[in-house]
């Protein structure tokens, strides 16, 4: 019930592109008593001119539309990989630091060989860790490329881009908050489900293509792997989707921002995984920490048969960026275990404070999204550090012979709830 | 999809060394596997033969970095038998302390590496940390923290220090807590890590003793063997202990390795807090070893990984004519066809990792 920090990400980039561009237009109009051509540009950027002209509003025009958009989804793209995918690295290597014993990484700031940061006896890597990932960045950057010479030099290529690229799909579909999202689908679930099934066919690619024995291995296990969860995963989705009667995430969330019982003062939130759907929820768990190839179910990368699984033949950053997409998976996976099972960014307080009749969020919904976000990847991080990996015939039984038939029972779980009145659609 | 051969090794995560297991797969099934080694033959036996006996120590050391003061004081027993001197009453105490301090630190060392073998890398970070506290008090008995150097033929270098006793009690004390509460958690309670050690890598008694497997991988089939109750050397008849053999069903699968080898990590540290009970408070550590010496001497210890053979022949030279070193791996590892075959290509790890290679002295 709390209001989101940007209520309307469309809106707010619009509101950004029409001031640059009413900066722009003050310096045509500068520019206009030297260049006297320049007057007429100037006036169609203008509002107040268009008005006078009888032309559109200046947010119509299909430039700026486009330039909206772009910003749009670089900010998404920005916060998703750059603020994200960095703390959710950080928040693993630090965590399961911790459990080990040791303090992990510790390159900071104050780490950088220059003024102002190398200030004399000041220790150097004793910091947060938080830069350690930039630095390993950095270091895959200027490492080269090998190319293996009998590999499928084009699938070779692209399967790092189909990876990459069809994992940012999923952010264009997966809403941060009821305003803070690039687009609002209607199959928004859907979408993103099939936006997160394209990475297993590209690791196939890529284990296929570098024509090396391990990272084939590594392929097909992948490829085994994605029949085994992918289905109970949709399943258990079907499921909601009794309850939900929607696939747009929006809706799921708005459904489950309301008190499901009441002690007083108190109140269980009417989340998905307080209803009949808890079988679907630790089935969606099960499945998703598969998706995202977490350590039980790491099969397709098992380094300790597989040297490093598909991605043995990657070097530099290619390397790096399907290294690095498995946390922007997590991200994804988190987010949508939130979205349909665990209320999204509904605050289990009212936290809106009315100032001048303006709404506005003590703690926005953003972070109440981002604080159920890494609590579960915690979760996630916690279980894969703590349990051996499970062996590929031992997955395929877990996902065929048990995740299957519980999601087909909370199916049926959920069409009886909904056909005997115990829970109503939306 | 034809089967095909999958090297791994000689520069592969699984392998803890170097050498080269060769594993046919059909998918993911071993059909056929084939152990190469050879990458780290240093030629022990050759080069020993022109040093002298007492340098001859800090070569064995060396052949397994991991357990130094076993293969090292198996070679001194082989000499001492040679020369006909026997190591004062403290020295034999002080070797049984060196030597079960070596095996909970060799140990150590296999659980560690059998951690990241399962994908738990939790259980490396831990494993190495408890190692360290053995490693201490070794450094603090002999001086270093890894190819000590510490037995001497007719005896060892040096008395132990005075503090020795009550840290060796406190540090055995604060391990053992950690074993009952966190390895054996982490590792024997684990769901995932029975399922993926049981049934895997079976091989029957029969056909252990035939290829010659010994020390906790023969104990894990069900055969009493243990070199320090049969035929004791230095001090161990004086000591209660039990062999670690595994008696349930099951017998001679990764499991039943890991427990034997898990069990003798507290099995050590009561032999340990006897022998510091039951130790001679002063005395002499060491008589002097002969320069020259003729003769056979012959020497077989319960190493960390099985029995360790040492066969020195001196022909009155101050140098030995010959040496023969029977590796335990060397004999298991022409056994871990027969135990891969039939498996997934995920248990070739589970496997070679619970019966733990040490690759330096396989190779001599």
């Amino acid at each position: 019930m709390s209001a989101p920090l940007i209520p309307n990400l469309f809106g707010v980039c619009e509101v950004l592109v029409l001031a640059i561009v009413w900066i722009v237009d003050q310096i045509l109009y500068a520019l206009a008593g030297l260049i006297p051509p320049l007057t007429g540009l100037a006036q169609w950027f203008d509002p107040v001119a268009r008005q006078r002209l009888g032309m559109g509003p200046l947010g119509s025009e299909l430039l700026i539309v486009l330039v909206t958009w772009l910003i749009a989804v670089t900010i998404i793209v920005i916060w998703a990989t750059l603020i994200n995918l960095l703390t959710m690295m950080w928040v693993e290597r630090k965590f399961y630091s911790r459990l080990q014993d040791r303090y992990g990484i510790m390159i900071s700031i104050w780490s950088l060989p220059f003024w102002p940061f190398n200030r004399a006896g000041r220790p150097t890597h004793r910091g947060t860790g938080y830069l350690q990932n930039i630095a390993d960045g950095v270091k895959l950057l200027q490492k080269e490329n090998l190319t293996p010479r009998n590999a499928d030099s084009a699938m070779f290529h692209i399967s790092p881009v189909l990876i990459a690229s069809s994992t940012l799909m999923i952010f264009a579909a997966l809403p941060w908050s009821s305003g803070f999202y690039v687009a609002n689908l209607d199959l928004g679930i859907l979408f993103i489900f099939a936006a997160f099934s394209l990475a297993p066919l590209g690791i196939l690619i890529a284990g296929w293509s570098a024509n090396n024995k391990y990272t084939l291995v590594g392929g097909l296990r992948a490829a085994a792997m994605l029949m085994a969860y992918e289905i109970p995963m949709i399943l258990s989705v079907i499921a909601l989707v009794f309850f939900t009667g929607s696939l747009n995430p929006l809706t799921i969330v708005r459904q489950q921002d309301r008190p499901l019982v009441s002690f007083g003062a108190l109140s269980i939130p009417a989340w998905y995984v307080f209803s009949p759907q808890i079988l679907g929820f630790i089935v969606f768990s099960v499945s998703m920490m598969a998706e995202m190839e977490r350590i039980p179910f790491d099969i397709p990368e098992a380094e300790a048969e597989l040297v490093e699984g598909w991605t043995t033949e990657y070097s530099g950053m290619r390397f790096g960026l399907v290294f690095g997409f498995k946390w922007l998976r997590m991200i994804a996976g988190a987010a949508l275990i939130a979205i349909l099972y665990l209320g999204g960014w509904s605050g289990p307080v009212f936290t809106t404070l009315s100032v001048g009749g303006i709404p506005v969020p003590i703690v926005p919904e953003e972070v109440w999204f981002l604080l159920k976000i890494y609590l579960i990847s915690i979760v996630f991080i916690w279980i894969s550090w703590s349990v051996p990996r499970v062996r590929i015939d031992q997955i395929l039984n877990i996902g065929w012979k048990k995740l299957i038939p519980y999601s087909l029972g909370a199916i049926i779980i959920a069409a009886a709830a909904i056909a005997s009145g115990l829970w109503s659609v939306g | 999809m034809p089967e095909f051969w999958i090297n791994m090794g000689p520069q592969h995560p699984m392998t803890h060394g170097l050498w080269n297991m060769k594993v046919k797969v059909d998918g993911e099934t071993v059909t056929d596997a084939k152990p190469e080694i050879g990458y780290l033959h240093r030629g022990y036996e050759k080069i020993m033969e022109v040093r002298e006996f007492q340098k001859n120590v800090v070569l064995t050391d060396r052949l397994c970095y991991v357990s130094s003061i076993t293969w090292s004081h198996a070679y001194c027993l082989a000499v001492e038998k040679m020369m006909g001197i026997e190591t004062p009453e403290r020295g034999q105490w002080i070797r049984v302390v060196a030597l079960e301090l070596q095996r909970i630190a060799s140990h150590l060392m296999w659980l560690a590496a059998y951690g990241p073998d399962l994908g738990l890398l939790t259980g490396l970070l831990w494993a190495l940390r408890e190692r360290e506290l053995f490693l201490d008090l070794i450094q603090l008995m002999s001086g270093a923290r890894m190819n000590q150097n510490y037995p001497r033929v007719g005896g060892v270098r040096n008395d132990l220090p005075d503090n020795f006793e009550a840290m060796c009690r406190r540090s055995i004390e604060h391990f053992l807590e950690k074993v009952d509460n966190e390895y054996q958690r982490v590792f024997q309670e684990s769901k995932v890590f029975h399922m993926r050690t049981e049934g895997v890598g079976k091989i029957s008694a029969a056909e252990a003793i035939n290829w010659g497997v010994t020390g906790p991988n023969l104990r894990a089939c069900g055969v009493n063997v243990d070199l320090r109750r049969l035929d004791p050397y230095e001090v161990y008849e004086e000591i209660d202990f039990e062999p670690q053999v595994w008696h349930d069903g099951g017998a001679g699968d990764s499991y039943a390795r890991f427990v034997c080898r898990f069990n003798e990590l507290r099995e050590s540290c009561q032999i340990i807090l006897q022998a510091l009970e039951k130790m001679p408070k002063t005395g002499p550590y060491r008589v002097k070893a002969p320069r020259r010496a003729e003769g056979e001497g012959y020497a077989k210890t319960e190493d960390s990984r099985g029995e360790a053979l040492f066969y020195v022949i001196g022909d009155g030279d101050d140098r030995p004519y010959r040496v023969k070193i029977r590796s335990p791996v060397f004999c298991t590892m022409a056994a871990t066809p027969i135990m891969l075959r039939g498996n997934k290509l995920a248990d070739s790890v589970a496997i070679l990792g619970s019966v733990d290679v040490c690759v330096g002295e396989m190779d001599k």
